[in-house]
């Protein structure tokens, strides 16, 4: 438990005076995440900061359901202080053997299958403490479930890979241990399960979970004990399900272990509406074999393995997948694998990307934190 | 046209009246009347000129004339806000989006609504109804505010620690930039490619771009809802019985807690049985399945009379459960027939805060003479001092809103915030730097700066202008470092 935000701050300073480019890094466990757009970071005069050993959980008030944690603190870390009070990190994000740190998860915006129901890593931050670009140390937010003064700087650290600023310090909220949980299976085609998944959405029950598998839907049940088994039993009696025995599965999905996960080739999250037909047949219609693909978020986040992108097609590749993202109201990213050095994310279009520009030129003006990471041009 | 170079009242008129019906282009005063004000009558400007387009290509041309003369533009929804975010610019625009009132669409499989702004907040849940859906969020002024307002406020209510503010609930809006140009932000997906700029935008009091169509998530409606509702001889008392049911895992719909002169005030306007000798109330509210409810229900109420509850009263129908409520939501107009005004504050502390700073203001009370009744949302900590008091009386607006300052602090003080749902509009901006610093400020305006360079949507709200930086003040007039540019009028009775 070590508290370097002097460092940090020091190291800022001088990277913006000098304008040379920081790379922003945990404990590295989401390398993939992004653009890699240094080939030869000696010649581009990269240097890393590092948050790893800026770690310790500063407050936590399992009545308030509040937490506050350096940037480098393991969720591992978090979840074993949580435990006690039979608390969790409700947005379930993967863990990475261990390494997965808190502010890595915000900069990524990865949460677990809980996300449609209890919310995302972005809905829980409540306040953050970071440095911009130009070596400032400033907080937003607070640690306070509602609080609406100024920008909501902090909600937008999601998902921006490190590019607006050095998050140094999270405070979040958690949630209590559901009381039980348990799943469900049904073996079924990839378009009926997604109407499926919908309906059992739009009921009124304990319902954590919604994913399709290699022809099987997963339902994961989680709350009052009483509730969860009464839909159980009339959810297996209405539609079959079978209840799932000792398996792992949401564990294996929660933490990317599940083949799609691990497999070799190139890998693409679409985030679209829920209800959007299975993409596959739609990609294979492109031209791009797909050899493995998993719905989770009932249905908002497609995941489709592909063999890998060849440097020269995968630009093509991106705007063909982006358009049936587009048509599925939603938007795609090569998340693994292909020629990192090209655009990996959604084109925005002219007036999105001037915002875009605009917002990186306000945090960091010599647009030195983690540059190219999420677009070539910020 | 002026010497300035901009249009005056009259060119400005002719210019609008090209594209949108005269008869919604608002020049004179008489009918500007009801626009000079939001919910926080207090705060109120006579505009330069009103305009109610009808269709998204009208906005645009607005939003394009008055970026090529650089005149400030104020949207404006049902005005019902409560901190002054929607009170007129007097050389600006009143932009409003009442004839933006359209449920677009319902999409009961995906559990979505698009909707333009002007929808009010109720009328999307009664809508989605038939689906056994609804929309979470639920500002006790439901019935009147609009889903663009409550973007714009980051809108919360009673159900915020279950069900999250409008930024948890919003999916996607089209939004019309300063210069005109359209832009959707958000996806239909949970996430969206690039920044999330939906955070940024939702909560930006009108300052960044005007929001012409918002699609939200719904959600099915609960089976069953129960209401407990405890008195406490102490707040700490009432405080910690919060803490224990919290702390058992169980996560209420709704929690909230009143104090004896909001309990007092409450029960007589609607007569709900509230108990009178109670120093603090409880009311809390469990959804879920049937058996869910009944489970926790029962544990609730234990955990009340194990925290010295001196009464606990479980509804036993719709009815009564309706009641209770009755009384909570009533609690500000109730409050107001008990005096002649009342100014509502609305800061956020940490509950554990919550005796230390209800004493705290008890000594306020005493210090500035005017009594202050308490409404808290206790699950998410969210505070609203009432403050009571008479306007008529020279000086005592002043006295009033120096106290409310000094509550406000306060709630900095202890680890809060200033506002917590009402945002900071023109009422709280001084404020602002109680809880930010001078750079986080700057940084404010640079972000406001990458939206919005020459500063004229919604000048002089939300973000202070800070005295030494002087390129941030583009308009003479959003000077909001020489409090105040407006006159008061009586204390409305909203809630």
């Amino acid at each position: 438990m070590k508290d370097l935000t002097l460092q940090l701050i020091d190291q800022v300073c001088q990277a913006y005076q000098q304008r040379t480019p920081l790379m922003i890094q945990g404990n590295n466990s989401k390398a993939f995440a992004g653009r890699t757009p240094h080939k030869n970071k000696a010649k581009d005069n990269v240097s890393t900061l590092s948050t790893a050993a800026h770690t310790g959980i500063i407050s936590y008030q399992p009545v308030e359901l509040v937490m506050t944690a350096r940037a480098g603190t393991t969720l591992a870390e978090l979840r074993a202080a949580l435990d006690e009070h039979q608390q969790i990190l409700a947005f379930e994000a993967p863990d990475f053997d261990g390494q997965a740190t808190i502010a890595g998860t915000l900069a990524t915006n990865l949460s677990g299958p809980a996300r449609p129901w209890t919310g995302s890593v972005r809905d829980m931050v409540l306040g953050t403490r970071l440095i911009n670009g130009t070596g400032e140390y400033l907080r937003f937010g607070g640690q306070v479930m509602k609080n609406v003064a100024g920008y909501d700087v902090s909600r937008m650290q999601a998902g921006a890979l490190g590019t607006l600023g050095v998050i140094t310090e999270i405070s979040f909220k958690v949630l209590p241990r559901p009381e039980y949980s348990t799943g469900l299976t049904l073996e079924l085609p990839a378009s009926e399960a997604i109407v499926l998944m919908n309906q059992l959405a739009g009921q009124a029950n304990p319902i954590t979970g919604a994913c399709w598998y290699r022809d099987q839907l997963h339902i994961r049940l989680s709350g009052a004990a009483r509730a969860v088994d009464k839909t159980v039993t009339s959810w297996s009696q209405k539609y079959g399900f079978q209840q799932a025995t000792q398996d792992n599965f949401w564990q294996q999905l929660q933490h990317q272990q599940l083949p799609v996960f691990t497999e070799t080739g190139a890998l693409w999250r679409f985030s679209v509406n829920s209800t959007a037909d299975d993409l596959a047949p739609a990609v294979h219609q492109t031209g791009i074999e797909v050899s493995d693909s998993l719905i989770d978020w009932c249905g908002s986040q497609r995941w489709l393995r592909t063999p890998e992108t060849l440097a020269e097609q995968q630009n093509t590749q991106l705007q063909s997948l982006q358009r049936l993202a587009e048509n599925a109201r939603g938007s795609v990213t090569l998340w693994q694998g292909g020629d990192r050095s090209q655009e990996i994310n959604q084109t925005l279009n002219p007036v999105l990307e001037r915002l875009h520009k605009n917002v990186k030129q306000a945090m960091d003006p010599a647009g030195i934190l983690n540059p190219g990471r999420l677009y070539s041009w910020m | 046209m002026s010497q300035s170079g901009k249009p005056d009242r009259q060119t400005l008129a002719r210019l609008f009246s090209e594209f949108i019906d005269p008869e919604y282009v608002i020049a004179d005063e008489e009918t500007q009347k009801p626009y000079e004000c939001d919910g926080l009558s207090m705060y109120c400007e006579m505009p330069l000129i009103v305009v109610l387009p009808e269709t998204l290509k009208q906005v645009q041309q607005v939003m394009k004339i008055c970026h090529q003369y650089q005149i400030p533009v104020v949207a404006r929804g049902a005005g019902t806000g409560l901190c002054a975010g929607a009170m007129p610019h007097k050389e600006g625009v009143v932009l409003s989006l009442a004839k933006f009132n359209q449920i677009l669409d319902i999409d009961p499989l995906a559990r979505t609504a698009r909707l333009q702004p002007g929808v009010r907040n109720l009328a999307i849940s009664e809508a989605a109804a038939e689906y056994g859906l609804y929309y979470g969020p639920d500002p006790s002024s439901q019935i009147a505010c609009t889903i663009g307002g409550n973007i714009a406020e980051n809108s919360g209510g009673v159900h915020c620690l279950k069900y999250g503010l409008t930024v948890h609930n919003a999916l996607s809006v089209e939004m019309i930039t300063v210069e005109g140009e359209r832009v959707i932000l958000g996806s239909e997906g949970l996430d969206s490619a690039g920044l999330d700029l939906m955070a940024l935008i939702t909560g930006s009091e009108g300052l960044l771009g005007v929001v012409t169509e918002i699609t939200v998530r719904l959600l099915p409606v609960p089976e069953k809802a129960q209401v407990v509702m405890a008195g406490f001889h102490t707040v700490q008392a009432a405080g910690d019985a919060v803490g224990a049911v919290i702390a058992a895992g169980i996560i209420p719909a709704g929690l909230e807690m009143m104090d004896t002169h909001a309990i007092h005030a409450a029960e007589a306007f609607a007569n709900a049985g509230y108990p009178l000798d109670a120093e603090a109330l409880l009311l809390c509210e469990l959804d879920g399945t049937t058996e869910e409810v009944d489970q926790y229900i029962e544990r609730v109420e234990q955990f009340f009379l194990q925290q010295g509850a001196s009464s606990v009263q479980v509804s036993g129908s719709e009815a009564e459960r309706a009641a209770m409520w009755k009384g909570r939501k009533s609690a500000f107009p109730a409050v107001g027939r008990i005096s002649p005004d009342y100014y509502c504050m609305d800061g956020t502390i940490p509950r554990s805060q919550l005796a230390r700073v209800l004493t705290e203001m008890q000594k306020m009370s005493a210090e500035y003479g005017l009594r202050v009744a308490n409404v808290f949302h206790a699950g998410d900590g969210n505070l609203h001092p009432l403050i009571l008091f008479d306007a008529n009386v020279p000086g005592e607006f002043e006295k009033t809103e120096a106290f409310g300052g000094r509550i406000l602090e306060l709630c900095v003080e202890v680890g809060g915030c200033i506002t917590g749902e009402h945002g900071v509009g023109m009422e709280k901006i001084r404020q602002m730097s109680a809880q930010f610093n001078e750079q986080e400020i700057a940084q404010f305006h640079r972000l406001k700066q990458a939206f919005d360079p020459a500063g004229t949507l919604n000048p002089g709200k939300g973000i202070p202008v800070l005295k030494h930086c002087q390129e941030y003040r583009s308009l003479p007039s959003s000077d909001t470092s020489v409090m105040p540019l407006t006159h008061h009028h009586s204390a409305g009775d909203h809630s």
